[in-house]
């Protein structure tokens, strides 16, 4: 029941970077590409229409973490507690900007929350990208130190950095160099993702360009990507044994690599959905490949102390889990049924559509 | 360690009650954008679609506002309560992830259709959407009231050797005798609301002269709804709450209605009156004898417990706080019900659009609504107090164990200083979508 509920945890959290990913990833390439007025317009909107259902999925990962691993909710949430509010900062700040620049009509106005909207979404992508960095790299759980435990052992504080900036002290940061590189494969992977959507939604005139960014893009993602398995081995010996030892676990990055395969020949797709699904496996992969390295951990531990937490040790009970179980099933068909609805009504272009304004 | 609680608490509260200013709109505002299509669908006349979709329009910026104000509301029971979110997420993280599941899905997709995709449906179709969108935001309160009615009157839990709250019978999560009364009364006061500022923006129109035809139908809908939604508030849902803190909360039902000492007989209901916790009386009391008794249990003569019947730690640790929320909010549903009563009698003479000096009161009778939701909040939150979870949980043992007090306090002031700026944004757009009118020239 734990694992049942860990797969739905991961499937509402990986649907939540698909889909708000992509409306990072407008803002980052809206911030550096985009020149002229109309395609502002455009690209903005791309972005504008679809981010608070979007954004509804992490809410709904947030309940589910909540509900289904309790521990693991408190600890991380108080642990990680200045990086995550600084994120809720710039998520309200980036829906501020998305908001308000299409309301008067004026270059500077507009100028101002277009800048506010790249600049928030670009350290949204970076900051998720350091957070998964830190849940993969570990924590000092329990605040050791020299051997005896500060707080209660699935207990943490992290400082935003350390002075040595580096993950192999016994008392990492959340910013450190291991991090900050998984934080510019998010924001690469992330642009890609974005450049596609605009691509598949729009009729901007960079179009055409993007195809070329995202090639250049995907050969930077590329070399971060061996890069950070490389540093991953130092940081994290043991990172590849749960591949060699359930070999089934290679889908996930089997999914990943499809993807950065996939998107090295986005100039010869002929239709441009594809090269938004193989962003879309870019960002499953990546995600699934991460979780999969550490299970059934959640969180490792860096001390040899108090031991990492696990899926085990902070879910609640079976009879929480599986009553759980059975409204998750009917709201996901009910979810499934919204979307399809959606889809079919709002699907297409969005610059051909006439929404009645 | 009495620092960070007081942070802790304080954070909260400025973040609930900023979040707050926009449900309690959008849940109310939600019924009367449904009832002005189902009028369009029925009467056909533009006029009524047309104030279903410029009330949309403002429904729209608040939904906004409340979902980027609501994120952090889920996140700070982590953040700032790890210790209560590790005890109690197996109870309460069912309601909060249904909220998520059942309610913010079906808002938030069936809004989008409702304001881009009139022209891609047939107007039943868009009725429906609209009706989904309501459906969606009251199932949201539903959720959010299931989570507080537990914290207030827990049921169908077990408590495990480690201290943590389990679930133990879910069905009684929604059958808990708290849930009913408290979402009735909670949701009749958003419309509450809604129907004030409509009532108001259609003051306004008339006032200034301008979308006069739009500001009689905003001002005739706002006032006959805002009667019966005054009411309903009294009675019976203010009463049937009442009720339930009388028998499940007696020490905050005797520091909310502000009764020191017990009487012999039937106890006297204060109208007036400030708490003096140094000589543990009331200051320029106005009272009158015997009626609180006969509100509570029908008796004139029944004894109600005073304050003095507690032990000091059972007792709510703001008492003054606590009786301020509670006679602020009775007062101005009181005055609520008044004013209204009065719009709807000079509605019925044919008398209310010409009657400029209600009609003021009426535009400037909007933001009183809000005050009287929010201090009721205060009433059930203040009420709690010194529980989390009534009786069970105290809340200086919910805090983050590992946050210190100089980064809640850092995590405040950016809360605040945020929200300022939101709220000065929600102010310049709400107002412009009002200056536009439910027809704009342009476009």
């Amino acid at each position: 029941m734990e694992i049942f509920w860990f797969i739905i945890v991961s499937v509402v959290l990986v649907m939540f970077f698909i889909l708000d990913g992509y409306d990072f990833g407008v803002g980052i390439i809206h911030l550096f590409l985009a020149k002229k007025d109309k395609d502002k317009e455009v690209i903005a909107k791309s972005a504008g229409l679809f981010w608070d259902s979007n954004e509804v999925w992490l809410v709904a990962a947030g309940g589910m973490l909540f509900m289904a691993f309790p521990t693991f909710y408190a600890s991380v949430f108080s642990g990680f507690y200045l990086p995550l509010i600084i994120v809720l900062w710039l998520i309200v700040f980036r829906a501020i900007s998305l908001e308000f620049r299409s309301q008067f009509n004026y270059q500077m106005w507009k100028d101002m929350w277009d800048k506010a909207f790249g600049i928030s979404s670009l350290l949204l992508a970076l900051f998720f990208g350091i957070a998964l960095g830190n849940i993969v790299r570990g924590v000092n759980l329990g605040g050791v130190e020299n051997g005896v435990s500060s707080y209660e052992g699935h207990y943490f504080f992290l400082p935003l950095w350390n002075s040595s900036f580096s993950p192999l002290t016994e008392h990492p940061g959340v910013i450190d160099w291991f991090t900050i590189i998984i934080g510019l494969i998010t924001m690469v992977t992330l642009a890609i993702h974005g450049a596609n959507w605009i691509v598949l939604k729009t009729n901007s005139t960079i179009n055409h360009r993007l195809k070329k960014v995202v090639f250049k893009l995907n050969i930077i993602l590329a070399i971060l990507t061996l890069f950070s398995l490389g540093i991953w081995q130092v940081v994290n010996s043991n990172s590849l044994d749960n591949f060699i030892d359930k070999s089934y676990l290679i889908i996930f990055p089997i999914i990943y690599f499809t993807g950065l395969i996939g998107l090295f020949f986005i100039k010869k797709l002929k239709k441009e959905i594809h090269a938004f699904i193989f962003s879309t496996l870019l960002i499953l992969g990546g995600i699934t490949s991460s979780l999969a390295s550490m299970f059934p951990v959640i969180l490792p531990s860096t001390n040899t102390i108090n031991e990492s937490l696990t899926i085990y040790n902070t879910a609640t009970t079976e009879y929480g889990l599986s009553v759980a179980l059975n409204w998750g099933i009917v709201g996901f068909i009910l979810l499934f049924v919204y979307m399809i609805i959606q889809k079919r009504l709002m699907g297409g272009k969005i610059d051909k559509m006439d929404y009645g304004h | 360690m009495e620092d960070i609680i007081f942070y802790d608490r304080l954070q909260f509260a400025f973040t609930i009650t900023f979040h707050y200013i926009f449900p309690q709109l959008t849940m109310g505002l939600s019924l009367l954008i449904v009832y002005f299509k189902w009028k369009y669908l029925r009467k056909n006349i533009e006029k009524y679609n047309d104030a279903a979709k410029f009330f949309m329009k403002i429904f729209a910026i608040n939904f906004t506002m409340g979902v980027v104000t609501g994120i952090p509301m889920e996140f700070q029971f982590g953040t700032n309560w790890a210790k209560f979110s590790e005890l109690t997420g197996s109870i309460i993280g069912q309601t909060l992830a249904m909220e998520g599941m059942f309610s913010f899905f079906l808002e938030s997709s069936f809004l989008a259709l409702f304001i881009f995709g009139e022209k891609l449906m047939s107007q039943k179709l868009h009725f429906l959407t609209g009706f989904l969108v309501f459906l969606g935001s009251w199932a949201s309160g539903w959720f959010i009231l299931a989570t507080n009615a537990w914290m207030q009157h827990p049921v169908g839990y077990e408590i495990l050797e480690n201290g943590n709250f389990v679930l133990d019978n879910f069905s009684a999560l929604f059958s808990n005798p708290w849930l009913l009364p408290a979402f009735l009364h909670n949701q009749v006061a958003a419309m509450v609301t809604s129907s004030f500022v409509v009532a108001s923006v259609g003051a306004f129109y008339i006032l200034r002269n301008k979308n006069v035809e739009y500001g009689k139908l905003f001002l005739k809908t706002g006032v006959i709804f805002g009667l019966v939604s005054s009411v309903l508030l009294a009675f019976p849902t203010g009463d049937w709450n009442a009720k339930n803190v009388a028998k499940y909360q007696p020490a905050s039902f005797a520091a909310m209605e502000g009764i020191f000492e017990t009487e012999e007989a039937g106890a006297e209901i204060i109208l007036i009156g400030q708490p003096n916790m140094v000589e543990k009386k009331l200051d320029n009391k106005i009272a009158v004898p015997n009626i609180l008794s006969f509100l509570t249990y029908q008796e004139w003569g029944k004894q109600i417990p005073g304050m003095d019947q507690f032990k000091k730690e059972e007792l709510p640790d703001n008492i003054p706080a606590l009786y301020y929320a509670y006679h602020i909010m009775v007062g101005l549903g009181t005055i609520f019900i008044g004013v209204m009563f009065l719009a709807v009698f000079f509605l019925w003479k044919n008398k209310l659009f010409n009657f400029k000096p209600l009609l003021w009161t009426i535009m400037f009778l909007f933001p009183f609504p809000y005050i009287a939701n929010i201090t009721g909040w205060y009433v059930a939150e203040l009420g709690r107090q010194p529980y989390l979870v009534y009786g069970l949980l105290k809340t200086s043992e919910g805090v983050s164990p590992t946050v210190s007090s100089g980064n809640t306090l850092f995590t405040l002031l950016g809360f605040v200083g945020l929200y300022m700026l939101l709220g000065l944004l929600f102010l310049v757009l709400v107002g412009k979508t009002i200056h536009q009118g439910p027809r704009p020239q342009s476009h």
